[in-house]
């Protein structure tokens, strides 16, 4: 790699890092140092804005609940996109394009509006304030996106192991979890990261949704502004540990984000 | 790959449109009917047809925040797809440095967006944040609660910040896909490193880089929640974009009907436009 490739890819990097840099920074502090002036690393260093997270029942029930509902998203997104996406690799059928793009139209909602009738239709079916209910209203987003994905891997799978399958005597369905499925696994985890990361960092829709029993961490955070301000020490904290779940599957999945899933669609 | 044709295929599908459609047919169907009627309660509500459309479609306010809307949503697109591209360029390519940039590139990302707002909320201050400060060192007069166009720039950056690492992760995943043959053919031709990019990078990275511009194209265009915790839409209306100027309508004022009639007005023209780029970048297949 030559020495300017090098540095450009440094410089962003120093751009995307500054501000985490100084979330990190933040969630150190106490709030009058933060509010008292600009220092580049804690005066006075402390954990309380991290203990007060973890000793206090409402700040994390929070994370408790955005995994809960992020993670039920991402197995009924995988679940319904998997065949769906076998589909769209494999066949043509009547309406295939529309369907893909009539999919991707459901990302465009603007939300202010849609917010009132989604809270209507999951309370009169009884879920609202329900960790599904969340699950449920972010595969609108998820799922197309999903199908998108598989379908890029899936496309890289001769079609001949399909055939010998089922030459050799194999049904459908157990060729497509006995075979199919360990072929395309990293894939799956691509997909798996995507669904997450769009799920968790959700707000609207997760907070129209709940008012107590499945509130995300994200709505959780809106409360800190109190009579004496915002709690920015608090709030920081509660902004880097929102980016560690993530991390940990995107380490996860490291190797297979670089195996293509552009091979398909499109 | 040929496709064979089967119909039956649509068995496959089904749980995909079913659950798609739960949740998005009756939700739309209900702002179609806000749209048409003047609400006053359950019991008294009225037809009153196009009136709401008639209504929003001459309002200057809106205008205004449409135009922001593209001014804002061009922006984004002009500067993140090639910034993305390039970052895709230059990233290793194996090893556990290809990690690392990844795993880095992630992190912006996993933040859920109101605290991206907060984030740089107290990032810009000239007093106590770092961007302000070393601005105000440099001799910049920056300050985005009080200076229109800063609060817009802000907005701009904080959404490079956010998002341009998305579309480098589609494109590096995408330029992982060719196969070393093409390339092998470029060394023999001895093309240049413009003429790689242009006849084997860009055509093989069309179908991410369509996910990418539509991405991109939507969230921007629906931008609400960033601008909403940085600076609240202003100073006056520099960062009220159509999100917040709908969201005003409709929860502020509890003008339902209008507000329906505009979103829908709204989605109709996220819609064309997706359109128009999915068609623009799928016409080249069908030669």
């Amino acid at each position: 790699m030559s020495m300017r490739k090098t540095l450009a890819l440094l410089l962003y990097f120093f751009f995307l890092l500054v501000p985490i840099y100084w979330l990190l920074n933040m969630s150190f502090k106490s709030n009058s140092e933060i509010l008292g002036g600009l220092t580049l690393w804690p005066q006075a260093f402390t954990f309380d804005n991290y203990r007060v997270i973890f000793s206090d029942a409402s700040w994390y029930s929070g994370y408790i609940n955005s995994l809960y509902y992020v993670c039920l998203n991402t197995v009924i997104s995988l679940l319904v996109a998997l065949p769906a996406a076998y589909a769209f690799s494999r066949y043509r059928f009547l309406g295939d394009r529309h369907l893909f793009f009539w999919l991707l139209t459901n990302r465009m909602a603007p939300p202010a509006v849609f917010l009132l009738p989604f809270f209507q239709l999951y309370s009169s079916i009884g879920l609202f304030d329900t960790h599904i209910a969340v699950a449920l209203a972010h595969c609108l987003f998820n799922v197309p996106l999903a199908v998108w994905i598989l379908e890029g891997f899936m496309s890289g799978v001769p079609k001949e192991i399909d055939e010998t399958a089922y030459i050799d005597g194999y049904s459908f369905a157990r060729f497509f979890v006995k075979i199919f499925i360990p072929l395309i696994g990293s894939g799956i985890g691509v997909t798996a990261f995507f669904c997450f990361m769009f799920s968790w960092v959700e707000l609207l829709l997760a907070r129209t949704l709940t008012s107590v029993n499945a509130k995300p961490i994200a709505a959780v955070m809106t409360r800190t502004v109190s009579a004496s301000g915002i709690d920015w020490g608090v709030l920081a904290a509660a902004g880097v540990l929102t980016i560690l779940p993530g991390m940990l599957v995107i380490w996860f999945v490291r190797n297979h984000v670089a195996k293509g899933f552009a091979l398909g669609r499109v | 790959m040929n496709k064979v044709p089967n119909n039956k295929a649509w068995w496959l599908v089904l749980p995909v449109f079913l659950l798609v459609a739960f949740s998005a047919v009756m939700p739309m169907m209900t702002v179609v009917n806000y749209s048409v009627q003047d609400i006053f309660d359950q019991s008294s509500r009225y037809f009153v047809g196009a009136d709401w459309y008639r209504q929003v479609l001459r309002d200057p306010a809106l205008h205004d925040a449409l135009l922001r809307q593209f001014i804002y949503s061009t922006c984004v697109l002009l500067i993140e797809i090639p910034l993305g591209i390039g970052i895709a360029l230059t990233m290793p390519t194996k090893g556990r440095m290809a990690s690392v940039c990844l795993i880095v590139m992630a992190i912006p990302l996993l933040i859920p967006w109101n605290v991206v707002g907060t984030i740089w909320q107290i990032f810009g201050r000239a007093d106590i944040g770092l961007l302000g400060a070393t601005l105000a060192k440099l001799g910049v007069s920056y300050n985005y609660a009080g200076d229109p166009f800063d609060a817009w720039l802000t907005v701009l950056v904080m959404d490079v910040w956010h998002w341009t690492s998305l579309v480098a992760l589609l494109c590096y995943s995408g330029l992982r896909a060719i196969p070393d043959v093409y390339y092998q053919a470029a060394r023999i031709d001895r093309a240049s490193g413009w003429a790689v990019f242009r006849h084997i990078q860009l055509p093989k990275l069309k179908s991410v880089l369509l996910i990418a511009v539509m991405l991109r194209f939507m969230d921007s265009f629906m931008i609400y929640t960033e601008p909403f915790v940085l600076t609240g839409g202003g100073p006056g209306n520099a960062t009220t974009f159509l999100s917040q100027t709908l969201t005003r309508m409709a929860v502020g004022q509890f003008d339902l009907g209008p507000a329906a009639a505009f979103s829908l007005v709204y989605f109709l023209i996220i819609l064309l436009v997706s359109w128009l780029f999915y068609t623009a970048m799928t016409h080249g297949d069908k030669d």
